[in-house]
C-alpha cells in the first residue's frame, strides 16, 4: 500500500463491498433516503415570511375556516435538500436514453424554458384586456401558422390541454358535425386499429360512441379488408394513428380515407407519432379530417413527470366551423380573440377549457419550431427515423423484431426472443435498468406478444445509440445463457427494488395518515 | 443545428448498416406523391435570433408585475418563492416521464404522493388523484364521476359557477347523454338550488366562493343532495381560499374539484395550470385520472406506485373512468413545493393578507360615487356595480396602466344586464399604493 507523508492510504484498499451489507443510514453515497414532508416539517412553522396581516374583522359570512388543516411548512434549506434528494431518485432524458416508444423522449431545449418564463408570457392574466396581450395573441396566432403549414390543414384548435384532450376536441367537431347533417342518432359507431392507443377508445366512449376494433394485417398496418366490411352507415368515425403505434406508416392511408368519407364518416387521425413525419409527409394530403399534435413529444415542451402538454388540434374544411372557442383571429396587425358565438362561432360547439390553452407549452414549442426551422424539422424527422432503423437493425441479431421491414421513428419487438429463456418482458426491462437505462415501452401495443417498443428520436448520438444497442444484446444474450435469475430480481441498484403492486392495489394508501395517538 | 447530434459521416455509416442508399428509401410506405412536400416556412435560426423574436412578442404585453393588478375570475397573481421554480426546473423532473417504471421514478412519485396528501388534507377529503389538465376540466370529470357513481343523468350548475366552467362541463355532459340544468348567473349568490335537485339529478355543482365572490354554505346544499340520491360537488378557483374558509370536505362536499394554480404556479395566460381533484375513500375507485400509492419493494423498504389503474385508458380502454393520460405533474409539483413552504401556518396568513387587500379594496372602491359593492362577504375577490359598461373602463383603466379586473361582458358576453359588473380580486401581492392608484383611476374613467 502506497502512503502519503502522513501515513493517510492513497490508493484503494480491496475489499468485497457486498460483504459489508447494507450500510447503518441506509443511504448509498449519492443516494440518500428521505422521508415524507409530514414526517420532517414542522406543523406550526413555514418557510414564508409574510408581513403581519392588520387583524381586521374578517367578512367570511361566518364561514371561516374551524379545523385544522395539518400541514408542515419546512424551512428554505430543508425544502431545498427534501426535493433535490427526490430529485435524485428520477431518472430524466438529460441523464440518458429515455427510449420509451409512443412517447417521443426528445431533448428539451433550455432556450424554451427561457423564453416561456419572459414576464410579457409568464405574468399575463388570461382575462386581461385583450389590447395589453396582443404580443401573446400574435405568439398563437404564428404558431397555428406553423401548425397548419406543417400539417396541411386548414385549421387549429389551439385550447387542448395534452393529446387526450386534442382527441376529444376533433371528436366533439365530428360529434357536431354530425349533428348538424342531423346523422348523430344514426352514426354511433366508432373503428379504431386493435394497436391504437388507450386514450382513442377512451375518448371515443366519453363522447357516448361505442368502439370496435378493427384488426391488424400479417405485417402489423390495418387490415384493408377487414376494415371494409366494418364500415357502414352507423359508422361516425375512424380513430386511426400515422404512423401507427407499432412504428409503421399505414400505406393504405389514402384509402382508408376515401372509403371512409365514401362511407358518410370522418377521419381522425391520431397525431402522437408526427415526429416521425413532420416537414417530410403533411398529413392533410392523406384526407384525414381532424388529428392532435402533442407539443410535449413532437415539439419538445417536457414531460415534467407526466405533464404538463399541450394537444392543439387541426381540423380538416368540413370540422372547421365546430372548433371550439376561444380561437385567435388576425385581423391586419390587430388580434382577436373569438370568445363568443356572436363574433362569428355561432357553428362552435363550446369549450374545452376556461381559458386559451397551454400558452407555457405554446411558447415553448415556437422556440423549437423557429430554432429547428423546417429544415431542421424535416432532419430531424430523418434522424428520428434513421436512429431507429440503426437500432432495428442492430439488435436483429438477438431480438426478435415483430414485424419484416423498415420501421419509422420507432422499433418494435416482441418476446419471440425470450421463448423458453424464462425471462419476460418486464423482467429484460428491469434488466435495463441496471445498466442505466430507462427501459422502452412495454406490453404496448397490444397486438404483439410482450411488446417492447424502442423510441430513440434525434436526440440520441451514435456512440450512446450504439452503447445502448450493445448492452441490449449482450442482456439478450444472457437471457438466452439461462440466466433468468439475474432477470428476475432486477433492478438491483436502483433506488428501489420492485415494488408490490398488486399489494398497492389491493389496499390503496393514496395518502399520508398522521399516526394514530 | 444545434440539437442535433447526428453528424453526416454518423448519417452515412448508419444507412450503410441498416442496408439503404437514401434516407427515402425508409419513407418507402409514403405514397410518392404525398413525400417531400413544399413549406412554406422559415429555415433553421440561432438561439439569439430566435431570443429576440421571441423577447420583442413578450415585450407588447403588460405584464402583471408593471403596475397596479387587480385580475381574477379563475387565475390569480400570488408570488411565489424561488425554492419552487428552481427545483422544477432539475432536469430529473423537468425531464422525466409519467413514472411508469417506480424503481427509477421514485422521485415524482413521493412528491405525487405528498400532493395528493396536501390536497386532500386543504379539501378536507379523504383522498386526491395526481392532478387534472385544471379547474374547469376536473369540475367536468367531476359531472362525469358522479354519473357513473349514481347511475343518474341531470347535472344541476349554479348560477355561482365560472361561466367558463359551466360551458366545459355541460359540453362534456351533454356528449354523453346527461341533461344539463343551468341556472342563470345568481349575482346576489342568493339562488334556491335545493328546490332543483330531484330523484334524477346526479349532482349539484356549486362554487364557493361563487364567481361574483360570494360565499357560499355548502351544509344545508349537501344535505338536500344526499336526501336525493345526489352528489354535492364543490368548486373553487382560487386555492388560497382553503387557508381561510370552512373546507369543502367539512360542508359535506362528496366531490371537491378546483383550480389549483395560485399555489405556485404563475399566470402564463391560462395555461398550464393544475386541476386539484378530491373525493371520498368509497369512492375511489370511480376517480379520474392518475393515482399514487405507498407500497414496499421486494427488501421491504417503503416505496410508491401509481395504482388503481384498471380504472385508466391503458388498461381499460373504453371502459376507462376518463380518457386523461399526460396531467399536470410539473404544476402539481411546483404547488407541492409551495404548500410544503407555506405549510399550515404561511397558507393561513398567506389567505389573511390577500383576504385584507380585498376588503381595503372594496371599500376604497365602492366608496366612488355610483359604484355599488354586490356582496356582503367575499374572500379576495368582489364585484361592484358600475353605473357604464365596465368592459370600456377596464380599456380606460388599461390606458392609465391599471389591470382592474374582469368586465361581466368578457364572462357573460350574451346578457347585457351583467355588462356593468366589474370582478376585482387581490392577493397579498396587492400594494396600498396600488388600490389607492385604482380608486384614482377609476374617479377618473367613470
Ligand atoms: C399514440 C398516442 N395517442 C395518444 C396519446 C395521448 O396523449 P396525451 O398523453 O398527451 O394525452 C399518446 C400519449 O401517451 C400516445 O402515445
Amino acid at each position: 500500500m502506497s502512503m502519503n507523508p502522513q501515513g493517510r492510504p492513497t490508493a484503494p484498499i480491496e475489499t468485497d463491498p457486498v460483504k459489508n451489507g447494507p450500510t447503518h443510514t441506509g443511504n448509498k453515497a449519492l443516494q440518500i433516503e428521505e422521508k415524507l414532508i409530514f414526517e420532517i416539517g414542522d406543523f406550526h412553522g413555514t418557510g414564508v415570511d409574510f408581513a403581519q396581516p392588520k387583524g381586521l374583522s374578517p367578512r367570511l359570512g361566518g364561514l371561516a375556516r374551524k379545523d385544522a388543516i395539518g400541514l408542515p411548512g419546512l424551512s428554505e434549506p430543508q425544502a431545498m435538500r427534501h426535493y433535490v434528494r427526490l430529485s435524485q431518485k428520477n431518472y430524466a432524458i438529460d441523464m440518458g436514453p429515455f427510449p420509451l416508444g409512443s412517447c417521443t423522449m426528445k431533448h428539451n431545449p433550455r432556450l424554451n424554458e427561457k423564453m416561456a418564463r419572459l414576464a410579457g408570457f409568464a405574468d399575463i392574466h388570461p382575462l386581461q384586456p385583450v389590447s395589453t396581450v396582443q404580443g401573446a395573441l400574435e405568439l398563437i396566432d404564428i404558431l397555428a401558422m406553423w401548425l397548419k403549414e406543417i400539417t396541411g390543414m386548414p385549421a387549429v384548435a389551439m385550447s387542448p390541454k395534452a393529446g387526450a384532450h386534442g382527441e376529444l376536441c376533433g371528436m366533439m367537431a365530428i360529434k357536431a358535425a354530425l349533428k348538424a347533417r342531423g346523422e348523430a342518432d344514426a352514426r354511433r359507431r366508432v373503428l379504431a386499429p386493435e394497436s391504437s392507443h388507450g386514450t382513442n377508445p377512451a375518448t371515443a366512449a366519453q363522447c357516448g360512441f361505442t368502439v370496435d376494433d378493427i384488426p391488424a394485417d400479417k405485417t402489423g398496418r390495418v387490415d384493408i379488408k377487414a376494415f371494409k366490411a366494418m364500415l357502414g352507415p352507423d359508422v361516425a368515425a375512424i380513430m386511426v394513428t400515422n404512423p401507427n403505434t407499432g412504428g409503421l406508416f399505414e400505406r393504405d392511408i389514402k384509402e382508408m380515407a376515401d372509403l371512409v368519407h365514401e362511407a358518410g364518416g370522418y377521419f381522425y387521425c391520431d397525431g402522437a407519432n408526427l415526429n416521425a413525419i413532420m416537414g417530410k409527409v403533411k398529413p392533410g394530403d392523406l384526407g384525414i379530417d381532424a388529428m392532435h399534435i402533442n407539443l410535449h413529444k413532437t415539439f419538445s415542451t417536457p414531460h415534467g413527470g407526466g405533464g404538463p402538454g399541450a394537444g392543439p388540434t387541426v381540423l380538416s374544411e368540413a370540422l372547421a366551423a365546430y372548433a371550439p372557442v376561444p380561437y385567435v383571429v388576425a385581423r391586419g396587425k390587430e388580434f382577436e380573440l373569438v370568445e363568443k358565438r356572436s363574433q362569428g362561432a355561432e357553428t362552435s360547439f363550446g369549450r374545452m377549457t376556461a381559458f386559451h390553452g397551454q400558452m407555457g407549452m405554446f411558447v415553448r414549442a415556437l422556440s423549437f419550431m423557429m430554432s429547428h426551422g423546417i429544415d431542421g424539422l424535416k432532419q430531424a424527422a430523418e434522424d428520428a427515423v434513421l436512429n431507429a432503423n440503426y437500432v432495428l437493425a442492430r439488435l436483429q441479431a438477438e431480438m426478435s423484431p415483430a414485424f419484416p421491414g423498415f420501421c419509422m421513428h420507432e422499433a418494435l419487438f416482441d418476446d419471440a426472443f425470450l421463448k423458453g429463456t424464462g425471462v419476460e418482458t418486464i423482467d429484460f426491462a428491469k434488466a435495463m435498468i441496471d445498466e442505466g437505462y430507462h427501459p422502452m415501452t412495454m406490453y404496448f401495443p397490444l397486438i404483439v406478444h410482450g411488446a417492447m417498443l424502442i423510441e430513440p428520436t434525434e436526440s440520441e448520438s451514435k456512440e450512446e445509440l450504439d452503447q445502448f444497442c450493445d448492452a441490449l444484446l449482450a442482456l439478450a444474450r444472457e437471457a438466452k445463457a439461462g440466466k433468468a435469475d439475474k432477470f428476475k430480481a432486477a433492478p438491483v441498484l436502483a433506488p428501489r427494488r420492485r415494488l408490490d403492486e398488486t399489494a398497492a392495489a389491493r389496499k390503496p394508501v393514496l395518502r399520508w395518515m398522521p399516526p394514530a395517538q | 443545428m444545434r440539437y442535433l447530434p447526428l453528424n453526416p459521416s454518423d448519417r452515412a455509416e448508419m444507412q450503410n448498416v441498416i442496408g439503404i442508399d437514401s434516407i427515402d428509401d425508409l419513407f418507402a410506405d409514403v405514397p410518392k406523391e404525398a413525400l417531400n412536400p413544399v413549406f412554406d416556412l422559415p429555415n433553421h435560426q440561432s438561439e439569439m435570433a430566435v431570443e429576440r423574436a421571441l423577447g420583442e412578442m413578450a415585450q407588447k404585453n403588460v405584464s402583471g408585475g408593471q403596475g397596479p393588478f387587480f385580475v381574477g375570475a379563475g387565475a390569480y397573481r400570488h408570488h411565489v418563492p424561488a425554492v419552487v421554480d428552481h427545483i422544477i426546473q432539475r432536469s430529473e423532473f423537468l425531464t422525466s416521464y409519467t413514472p411508469y417504471q417506480p424503481e427509477i421514478a421514485q422521485g415524482t412519485l413521493q412528491y405525487l404522493f405528498e400532493f395528493q396528501t396536501q390536497v386532500a388534507a386543504l379539501t378536507g377529503m379523504d383522498v386526491a388523484n395526481a392532478s387534472m389538465y385544471d379547474g374547469s376540466t376536473a369540475c367536468a370529470e367531476a359531472a362525469l364521476m358522479a354519473r357513473r357513481v349514481t347511475r343518474k343523468n341531470r347535472v344541476v350548475i349554479s348560477g355561482g359557477l365560472h361561466p367558463h366552467y359551466a360551458s366545459v362541463t355541460r359540453c362534456n355532459s351533454e356528449l354523453i347523454g346527461d341533461e344539463v340544468v343551468l341556472t342563470p348567473a345568481n349575482i346576489k349568490g342568493d339562488e334556491d338550488l335545493i328546490a332543483m335537485i330531484d330523484d334524477q339529478t346526479s349532482c349539484v355543482i356549486v362554487q364557493n366562493p361563487d364567481v361574483f365572490g360570494h360565499i357560499r354554505d355548502l351544509t344545508p346544499i349537501a344535505e338536500a343532495a344526499h336526501e336525493k340520491g345526489a352528489l354535492l360537488i364543490a368548486v373553487f378557483t382560487e386555492a388560497v381560499c382553503l387557508g381561510a374558509l370552512q373546507s369543502p370536505g367539512a360542508m359535506g362536499a362528496d366531490i371537491v374539484v378546483g383550480e389549483g394554480q395560485s399555489i405556485g404556479n404563475s399566470l402564463n395566460f391560462g395555461g398550464p395550470y393544475v386541476g386539484l381533484f378530491a373525493t371520498r375513500q368509497k369512492f375511489i375507485r370511480h376517480m379520474p385520472g392518475r393515482l399514487c400509492g405507498q407500497t414496499k419493494d421486494a427488501e421491504g423498504k417503503r416505496g410508491f406506485v401509481l395504482t388503481l389503474s384498471t380504472r385508466e385508458q391503458h388498461i381499460r380502454r373504453d371502459k376507462a373512468t376518463s380518457n386523461i393520460c399526460t396531467n399536470s405533474g410539473l404544476c402539481a409539483l411546483a404547488f407541492t413545493i409551495h404548500m410544503s413552504l407555506l405549510g399550515e401556518k404561511g397558507l393561513r396568513t398567506m389567505a389573511a393578507l390577500s383576504h385584507e387587500a380585498a376588503c381595503d379594496a372594496a371599500d376604497a372602491l365602492s366608496a366612488l360615487p355610483g359604484v355599488e359593492l354586490l356582496n356582503d362577504n367575499f374572500f379576495n375577490e368582489f364585484t361592484l356595480r358600475l353605473p357604464n359598461n365596465a368592459e370600456q373602463v377596464v380599456e380606460d383603466l388599461a390606458g392609465k396602466g391599471v389591470l382592474g379586473g374582469v368586465p361581466g361582458g368578457r364572462l357573460w358576453p350574451e346578457q347585457d344586464d351583467l355588462h356593468n359588473l366589474l370582478l376585482v380580486a387581490a392577493t397579498e401581492m396587492t400594494r396600498t399604493e396600488h388600490i389607492r392608484k385604482f380608486v384614482t383611476a377609476l374617479r377618473e374613467v367613470l
